[in-house]
């Protein structure tokens, strides 16, 4: 990768493309690098900040997806079971990487596929290419997938002259706005419809031109454009949620059906997958088939999944590649206290009940992986020196809802002590830090609510103190700490103690 | 290529290191089977319940009265003649999907049907003016050849009652997966003893041949990508019918 449409600003990537239009329709631009573009978290925040629209879409959204979730898991009697059940899979699959991903590869083969294995971005990016241009063709259809997303894949293919369609509607606008996503799940979130149909006026060539902006009107055009898409595609290319090692099944989980179309009408499907995504046996699927759907979209369950197994002659593309990608993960595997970062789903019920995402959006992160999610991966992936971990109150609600029990706020307080040992010397970012912390503690302050789940902070400060005393706080607390010792922090919150002493009344 | 596999199968290796975590204990206490039985009235109400909510339209018959249900969901009566069909056989340009009060399922009748090659041929018998097409592995439709039929007729493997989920798994009488896919409407027909209640329940009836390819329905396609508003019928069929058939 190394030319792309945005004009680098900042860092390469921010700022609308030249080729974007006047106007608000144009995006923030495609960044040379997926995992690190834009201004700096607290700049971009603040500038989030003041976009009165961008808050109150995104409050609407999340408040929206909170809610249908809380139902959804209410209604599931053993869902705690299930968490645990899930957690423990994900550790297992990590413990025998090695073994599984050797066995999926083994049953991928036996069925006619072809495996294929990249050590980073670059790589994957130039297999999926040759593979593309052995099939003489310069269009592929494409399965929304954050593993693509983060090599840049749709960039790297267009410098080769392969058109990349994303067929997933929202990343489709994202994708028509020369845009980056900022959801997880709902990427253009950011959007509404009246920007929707303006985007799909201007830029997709065969939209009707009296559309109007009711969703219904704007799905069913994107409806029309994709299906001459898929009906002559040759090649696809997906992502995947699940890869069954001792059955080689692949499973895509998905709403629209264009999952479903790029899986089974091309001849050619290729798909990219990050090394952890496995589980070992079929039958663990029935775990992550409940803790997905209803964390998500607070679904009881996403209305399409897919699966398969290598190829079946006479169903389906006859030729399959699965790209199996590292591009960092064995550096987050390397790290024994931030590894069950490699859990993750990608649910996005984190980003949900995020008090800062809801805030500042998904753009502020600069990274494919927004949120409290975000804030732990994007670091450890590119081994960058990032403040995405100060980017959290610390209150532990994305702990609480994360299906397979990722503890990201004692991961952060884990990052942001290696922060610390890694930029205690630049007085610039550490301020802007600084800022950004006081920040985030003055909206948890600013709320009882918050407050309380604020509680998780002092616990996990406990946690790295020693016989009492914390010599060293992480950054920013470190400026303290570095002139005088700070006290342990009692072992209960005054609230937790008052609420007890209300309870045993 | 030095090759990148056993590179990284070395990272991974160093970076489990002298760490290695022990190959976790799963602690499998959630629920493996619901507490009513395949069949039973409970999880036949909940499935119908769970289906209604996504907006799939339910019909309850018996196997006599099946024949006579496609006839009526396909031949309602309506006018046949259409002349808004555009070449990808999408209704493009013509008001009827334009307002959010018509469902698709009432536009108008099959002209064409395409059916799995192993289904029972009594099902389509009553289909009097309506093309039905046989598909097949051994003798596919094309993609467009498919893209010109209205709709589909299918029956099932396994249904999950608490998700209202249907899961097609590829044999003769469920056909290949772009039958079910293309045509605007999927008329899918579900044996009430084929009804579980739960998610494991269905996996490890799967599980007796899981390289099958397998795709999981819940309700009709749909999309809350523009504002969290849900549309129905995005790509797939916009309108599901499920033929619970006792
Ligand atoms: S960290 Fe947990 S809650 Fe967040 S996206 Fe991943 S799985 Fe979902």
């Amino acid at each position: 990768m190394s030319t792309f449409l945005g004009m680098p600003a900042m860092r390469a990537g921010r700022g609308p493309s030249p080729d974007a239009a006047p106007g608000t329709l144009g995006g923030v631009g495609r960044p040379e690098d997926p995992l690190h573009w834009g201004a700096t978290f607290p700049d971009a925040a603040k500038a989030a900040l003041e976009n009165e629209q961008l808050r109150r879409n995104l409050g609407n959204a999340t408040r929206t997806i909170r809610t249908k979730r809380a139902r959804v898991v209410g209604e599931v009697p053993d869902w705690e079971a299930l968490r645990d059940a899930g957690s423990a899979i994900k550790a297992d699959v990590l413990a025998r990487l090695p073994e599984l991903l050797e066995t999926l590869e083994r049953n991928v083969t036996a069925r006619g596929g072809v495996v294929h294995w990249a050590r980073d971005a670059a790589e994957a990016n130039r297999i999926v290419a040759d593979l593309v241009r052995a099939k003489e063709t310069d269009e592929v259809v494409k399965v929304k997938s954050m593993a693509t997303q983060e090599i840049g894949l749709n960039e790297a293919l267009a410098e080769e002259g392969i058109a990349a369609v994303e067929t997933d509607l929202a990343e489709l606008i994202v994708q028509l706005a020369d845009d980056m996503p900022s959801h997880i799940l709902v990427p253009a979130i950011h959007r509404n419809r009246t920007e929707i149909r303006d985007i799909f006026l201007e830029r997709m060539a065969d939209a009707p031109p009296d559309l109007t902006d009711v969703p219904r009107e704007l799905a069913m055009a994107a409806r029309a454009h994709l299906r001459r898409k898929f009906l002559s595609a040759k090649v696809a290319i997906s992502g995947a949620n699940f890869a069954v090692a001792d059955t080689g099944t692949l499973a895509v989980v998905e709403s629209e059906g264009n999952g479903r179309m790029c899986l089974t009408l091309p001849e050619t499907l290729i798909t990219v997958m990050g090394i952890e995504k496995l589980v070992p046996t079929f039958d663990d699927l029935e775990v992550f088939l409940q803790l997905l759907p209803r964390s998500s979209t607070g679904e009881r369950m996403n209305p399409y999944t897919s699966m398969w197994t290598g190829v079946t002659p006479g169903d389906g593309p006859q030729e399959f590649h699965l790209v199996l990608l590292d591009n960092g993960r064995t550096k987050v595997l390397a790290d024994e206290a931030g590894r069950s970062a490699l859990h993750c789903i990608r649910c996005s019920a984190c980003l949900n009940v995020c008090p800062v995402y809801e805030r500042v959006g998904g753009h502020a992160y600069g990274s494919v992986y927004p949120g409290p999610i975000g804030a732990i991966l994007t670091p450890q992936l590119t081994g960058e020196k990032s403040d995405l971990p100060y980017a959290s109150t610390l209150c532990g609600a994305c702990y609480e809802v994360c299906p397979v029990k990722i503890d990201i706020p004692s991961i952060l307080v884990e990052l942001r002590a290696r922060e610390v040992a890694l930029a205690g010397s630049a007085p610039d970012a550490g301020d802007r830090v600084w800022k950004a912390a006081m920040k985030a503690a003055s909206f948890a302050m600013a709320d009882g609510d918050r407050f309380r789940r604020a509680a998780r902070v002092p616990r996990a400060l406990r946690a790295i103190s020693r016989h009492g005393v914390i010599k060293r706080l992480p950054f920013p607390g470190s400026l303290w700490t570095r002139s005088r010792d700070l006290p342990e922090p009692p072992k209960q919150t005054f609230r937790d103690w008052w609420a007890e002493r209300e309870d045993e009344r | 290529m030095s090759d990148a596999r056993t590179e990284m199968l070395s990272r991974i290796r160093t970076a489990l290191g002298g760490s290695a975590p022990e190959p976790a204990e799963v602690p499998r206490v959630y629920r493996s089977v619901g507490e009513h039985g395949a069949g039973s009235d409970a999880v036949l109400e909940l499935l119908v319940d769970r289906l209604v909510d996504y907006k799939a339209h339910v019909h309850r018959v018996s196997a006599a009265e099946l024949p006579a249900l496609l006839a009526e969901l396909l031949l309602p009566g309506a006018p046949k003649a259409d002349p808004g069909r555009s070449a990808e056989g999408q209704v493009v340009g013509s008001s009827d999907y334009r307002s959010p009060d018509i469902l698709p399922t009432t536009r108008r009748a099959a002209r064409s049907v395409v059916v799995p090659s192993g289904i029972d041929r009594a099902w389509v018998a009553g289909l009097a003016g309506v093309e039905v097409f046989r598909d097949s592995r051994e003798a596919p439709l094309s993609a467009v050849e498919l893209d010109g039929i209205d709709a589909v007729v299918t029956a099932a493997r396994v249904a999950v009652a608490e998700t209202g989920t249907i899961v097609l798994d590829g044999a003769p009488d469920q056909g290949r997966r772009a039958i079910s896919l293309v045509p605007d409407v999927h008329v899918c027909v579900v044996r009430t003893s084929q009804v579980v209640q739960t998610v494991p329940e269905a996996v490890r009836l799967l599980d007796a041949d899981p390289g099958r390819p397998l795709t999981w329905i819940s309700g009709p396609s749909a999309t809350s990508d523009i504002e969290l508003d849900r549309v129905e019928g995005v790509h797939g069929p916009r309108t599901l019918h499920v033929a619970l058939v006792s």
